[in-house]
């Protein structure tokens, strides 16, 4: 069955998209989760939007316009919660809305018709194209090299900020290249789930393997097995009910974070008699 | 004379347009066991986060191991107040510990076997080597608070900086807080704040009280480079101040 869908190559490349976003966003949402950073993530990959009308504009691949835009909306979101005295959610909700008002300007002003503009903001995984496989391969690999060399620094200003700082580490700057890097896996998950859904494949994986671990690595393999568990059974439902992936992705996942607390209510609910 | 390893001369810090400290001067020398104690909003904790380097003071001059604060933090090991971390977070108790370590590292450079030993051997010290492969979450107060203890040793500090290591844990915990303090006091030069005047007075060496009373200071009052108006009792059975009724 599962190797019938996977003669096509359409199928293969949605697999291989699957698998590799996957790894950025156990990692990175591991991050998002135990650092309570959901929100701002929601924001970065909303801003990226204006990337996506950018690239629009000048006629090169969306991917390519949304890098920049989303790496300058982190640092501006983050220097301006830290720095400038602004609310953090005040700073958030400004650069979500501009970074969408940013997109379809650029839309709006691009000659002719945005064919595929409803898969940037709703993902698309059945149309990724090989060089965008081999752009989320790169990403996935900056990404895990920057954790590997970083892992205690990112442990420390997760864990506690303030100690960080009396530790000596520069904690703004981690911080900063932290919100990067999720500007990153913004990136490679648009083609995946889309730019609006981004925020439940960082956060679901990630909470659920949170219930099971007792370190980061641990949380991080585990966030990893899950989002790609969802990621495949996402896009198999809907190649059988002929539905759009990136909704059945988030809708699968959605589920098991329920049912999956449901379970942990019901089984201490038994051992409480 | 000695130099002393914190230095507080006419020290004022503002914070929010409010003053908290004004004109705090003091001195800690090493091997001290200095109490700062004082009410609920009496700058205690303030007074920490200007030596640490966390807060910028408004006026006056401060200096730890005669530099800026904040320019060693490998020399210092600070134990917060337990509240501000997430307890749920998914980090064994020997990790905890290992994060004590950090401020002897370089940026990029993994923790190593000499890490390892020492924070299990800071483990050790607090009496929590069976539980250092708990999650943090599954800790007793008393002994989340030994493990924050036992993370700041594990960076082999020379000053300890301790806010409040007693607030919510019951009797019988402290009492072995204390007793861990009182080993570490051999070593370390520490400074403790508290709102448990009568405690900490058996335990310390010297006691001062931030209550606005302290800061203006006035001559004739300095004992050993440190000026307050509470007279200091050294005797460990008579407490030196009124009991300040206090809950954080």
């Amino acid at each position: 069955m599962l190797h019938d869908i996977f003669a096509f190559e359409f199928m293969r490349n949605a697999l291989f998209a699957a698998l590799l976003s996957s790894v950025a966003c156990g990692i990175i949402g591991t991050y998002v989760v135990v650092k309570k950073i959901g929100f701002i993530s929601g924001g970065i990959a909303h801003t990226a939007f204006g990337g996506i009308g950018l690239g629009y504009y000048l006629g090169v691949n969306p991917l390519l316009g949304i890098i920049p835009f989303s790496l300058a909306a982190a640092v501006a979101i983050g220097l301006l919660s830290k720095k400038a005295n602004v609310a953090e959610d005040t700073a958030i909700g400004t650069f979500w809305a501009l970074g969408m008002a940013a997109g379809v300007i650029f839309i709006g002003i691009t000659p002719g018709y945005a064919p595929n503009l409803f898969s940037y903001l709703f993902g698309n995984i059945l149309t990724v194209p090989s060089f965008d496989l081999w752009m989320i391969l790169l990403l996935d690999l900056l990404i895990v090299f920057t954790v590997w060399l970083l892992g205690k620094e990112f442990l420390a200003i997760s864990f506690d900020e303030e100690y960080a700082a009396v530790s000596g580490l520069k904690t703004t700057a981690l911080y900063l290249l932290m919100l990067c890097l999720i500007a990153l896996t913004v990136v490679i998950m648009v083609r995946v789930v889309g730019i609006v859904m981004v925020i439940a494949l960082l956060t679901i994986p990630a909470a659920i393997a949170r219930m099971f671990s007792r370190s980061l690595p641990g949380m991080m393999l585990r966030a990893i097995v899950f989002s790609a568990a969802f990621s495949i059974a996402g896009l198999w439902l809907s190649y059988l009910l002929d539905i759009a992936s990136g909704a059945t992705i988030i809708v699968v996942a959605g589920l098991s974070f329920f049912l999956v607390h449901a379970w942990r209510l019901f089984s201490s609910f038994l051992k409480a008699r | 004379m000695i130099a002393p390893i914190i230095e507080c001369d006419r020290l004022s810090v503002e914070l929010g347009g409010v003053k908290v400290l004004d004109g705090v001067t003091l001195a800690v020398y090493e091997k001290d066991f200095l109490g700062i104690v004082g009410p609920n909003g009496g700058g205690k904790t303030t007074l920490l986060r200007v030596i640490l380097g966390l807060e910028k003071p408004s006026s006056g001059r401060v200096t730890v191991f005669g530099g800026a604060p904040g320019n060693s933090p490998w020399r210092i090991g600070y134990v917060p107040q337990r509240l501000f971390f997430d307890r749920d977070f998914p980090v064994s108790v020997r990790d905890l510990v290992l994060m004590g370590r950090l401020s002897k590292k370089k940026l990029f450079q993994h923790y190593n076997r000499a890490d390892r030993e020492q924070a299990d051997s800071a483990l050790f010290t607090a009496g929590l080597e069976k539980l250092a492969d708990r999650r943090i979450g599954a800790l007793s107060g008393g002994e989340l608070q030994r493990a924050l203890i036992a993370r700041a040793l594990a960076g082999e500090p020379e000053l300890l900086l301790l806010d409040e290591p007693t607030a919510s844990i019951d009797t019988q915990m402290k009492a072995v807080v204390y007793d861990l303090l009182d080993t570490l006091k051999k070593k370390h030069t520490l400074v403790l704040v508290s709102h448990d005047t009568v405690t900490i007075s058996r335990h310390v060496n010297r006691i001062v009280s931030l209550d606005f009373t302290i800061e203006r200071q006035d001559s004739g009052m300095s004992n050993a480079g440190i000026s307050y108006h509470h007279p200091v009792d050294p005797c460990p059975c008579q407490p030196p101040l009124p009991v300040t009724e206090s809950q954080e």
